[in-house]
């Protein structure tokens, strides 16, 4: 591949005797949209906590613009510019939605060890809290704590403060789930907007919007890779259409 | 609430205490005095508590260290000189803290309580089973500290009042310091943890850092008010530092308001004056204690402090101006 952001080397991880990433190698290309599928259990989220450092793998390599980041802690894996959002909402739910981005905005100074002059002093922090929150669809919402959101508008949350960390490469894990119609559109506008400036690996089970936004899709079954390719070599594999694709229509 | 109206009480209850050893008897000096210390050290604890989530319960070991370090250093001086005692029972206490937390930060929840506990016993114990401290006996002081400047005495802590308003300014400072840092980006970042540490972690917090600066400065803090204390009662000994000490300060920081920093004014009012009359009444007086506290938290979750909006929203729905219920129930310190 001409120029990968992130390559993952027979990586491996067991949760006691359940292998739950199984010897997964992967290169994801700078610029693209990588999107990852598969059952419920497969192992999506695993491998995205691997690569943000929520997890270390018992096997394996990953790196980074070609830096060895296997092991690191999450801190350190998001000050490379890699960000994250999370499946299950994880916001800070008695915080407004700013405050939510301020934070977020906010870890990007070079320390927060800093005792003296108030946060809310910090222009640049400020701008970047600001246009996260315009960027997810959040600015009328501004103030409003975020435990009083409703569920698709806290998965909007969890987006921008991913952004608000301006990373270069981000992993988005099912950002659109329980969201409605309307929340939905929005957000995968959004997407498509940052696939324009960034690198996504994207786990989605909404395969209308994986096809209108992914340049590349794996497929995971069982903690292993079946298939990856293009979203075109994907969509006419015989081992996807039986094992996933096949499946989903089925139910 | 708009910002004056929030810092008026705190302003009045400041003028009352300024004014107080003009009316006050000097046993009601000195009985304030020991409120303020008190004051100061449940404080301290409502930063690692209220604002960083960290229920230490072995936060009197500071408070303790604060107190011996002045005791130890100075028992056989001729004269205590306040600027080297002082800056060397906050040294002493931040680096006690600075082990203890450097242990303890790396637990959470309950397993974080049990350390913090055992560890500040094993300091009660060395103190307790020390001859060359005392024991359980304790070290008496026969002076009050001194600040002097050449041989002049600018401040001179044997009087009642210069010791009361010393403490008073320890106090004012000690509030001051803390609404400061709790602005800061620090402050920010503590508050983060205590919502969710797991996510200040994912957005690139390296988070023990600042819970351990947390740690040490509550622990520092706590040191403060142990100086004073032993300054102002001559006479330190390990119950300073016992695990008693340590969860009355944890009831006066959830009787005031946990997170709110003048809840445990209040609190260390509350508390130390029933400490102080309820055995006039009775010799079950603990249990009467124990009783009220219950009671408080029972029915005001958020500390007596949480009464002082209520009281102003009914006040201002008098007055024909309802406020909202959130509005009316929000308690913080930051605006
Ligand atoms: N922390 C964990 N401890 C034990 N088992 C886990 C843990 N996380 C995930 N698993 C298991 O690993 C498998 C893969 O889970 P996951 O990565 O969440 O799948 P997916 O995101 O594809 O639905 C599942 O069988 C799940 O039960
Ligand atoms: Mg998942």
């Amino acid at each position: 591949m001409a120029d990968a952001i992130l390559r993952i080397d027979r990586l491996s991880k067991c949760f006691g005797g359940l292998i739950a990433t199984n010897n997964v190698t992967l290169e994801f290309e700078r610029g693209q949209v990588h999107a990852i599928i598969g059952p419920n259990g497969a192992g999506k989220t695993t491998l995205i906590n691997l690569l943000s450092g929520d997890l270390s793998p018992n096997d394996g390599v990953i790196l980074f613009n070609g830096r060895n980041i296997t092991r690191l802690p999450p801190h350190k894996i998001s000050q490379m510019g890699i960000g994250r959002s999370y499946q299950k909402t994880n916001i800070f739910a008695e915080f407004t939605c700013f405050e939510n981005c301020w934070v977020a905005a906010q870890s990007r100074l070079k320390s927060s060890m800093r005792f003296f002059r108030p946060a809310r002093h910090l222009q640049a922090v400020q701008e970047r809290a600001e246009r996260a929150l315009g960027l997810c669809g959040l600015k009328p919402r501004r103030d409003i704590q975020a435990s009083a959101m409703s569920y698709g508008e806290q998965r909007q949350l969890e987006i921008g403060m991913m952004l608000a960390t301006e990373p270069e490469l981000l992993l988005l894990d099912e950002p659109l789930a329980g969201m409605g119609r309307e929340e939905s559109l929005q957000v995968i506008e959004l997407l498509r907007r940052l696939a324009k400036e960034h690198t996504l690996i994207l786990i989605e089970h909404d395969m209308d919007a994986v096809f209108a936004i992914a340049d590349q899709l794996t497929v995971m079954v069982n903690g292993r890779v079946l298939e990856t390719g293009t979203v075109e070599q994907i969509r006419s594999s015989q081992a996807v259409q039986e094992a996933y694709l096949g499946v989903e229509e089925a139910v | 609430m708009s910002s004056l109206t929030r810092s008026l009480p705190l302003v009045v209850a400041l003028l009352t205490l300024l004014l107080f050893p003009l009316f006050g008897s000097s046993f009601y000096v000195g009985l304030v005095t020991r409120i303020i210390i008190i004051a100061i050290f449940a404080m301290s604890l409502d930063l690692l508590i209220g604002y960083t989530g960290l229920v230490s319960f072995g936060h009197a070991a500071f408070f303790g260290i604060g107190g011996y370090a002045l005791a130890i250093a100075f028992q056989d001086a001729s004269v205590i000189p306040l600027w080297q005692a002082l800056p060397l029972s906050l040294l002493a206490a931040g680096l006690a803290a600075l082990v203890i937390g450097w242990i303890s930060i790396r637990t959470s929840g309950i397993y974080f309580i049990m350390i913090t506990l055992a560890l500040s016993q094993m300091f009660f114990y060395y103190f307790f089973e020390s001859p060359r401290y005392g024991g359980d006996d304790g070290i008496f002081l026969f002076l009050k500290p001194v600040l002097m400047i050449g041989s002049e005495d600018i401040l001179n802590l044997d009087n009642e009042n210069n010791f009361y308003y010393f403490a008073l300014s320890s106090l004012v400072l000690t509030y001051l310091f803390l609404v400061m840092i709790l602005q800061a980006p620090f402050g920010k970042v503590i508050k983060a943890i205590k919502a969710n540490e797991h996510r200040v972690r994912a957005l690139g917090y390296s988070t023990n850092g600042y819970k351990l600066v947390s740690f040490v400065l509550a622990g520092t803090l706590a040191g403060l008010a142990g100086f004073l204390e032993g300054a102002h009662t001559g006479y330190i000994n390990p119950a300073y530092m016992s695990w008693h000490e340590s969860g009355v300060a944890i009831a006066i920081v959830i009787l005031g308001g946990v997170g709110t920093l003048y809840g445990p004014i209040v609190g260390a009012f509350i508390i130390v004056l029933l400490q102080n009359f309820l055995p006039e009444l009775t010799e079950h007086w603990q249990l009467l204690l124990g009783g009220i506290v219950i009671s408080v938290v029972l029915f005001l979750p958020r500390g007596a402090t949480s009464l002082f909006p209520r009281l102003l929203s009914l006040i201002r729905t008098e007055k024909g101006v309802p406020l909202s219920q959130e509005e009316s129930t929000k308690v913080d310190t930051d605006g």
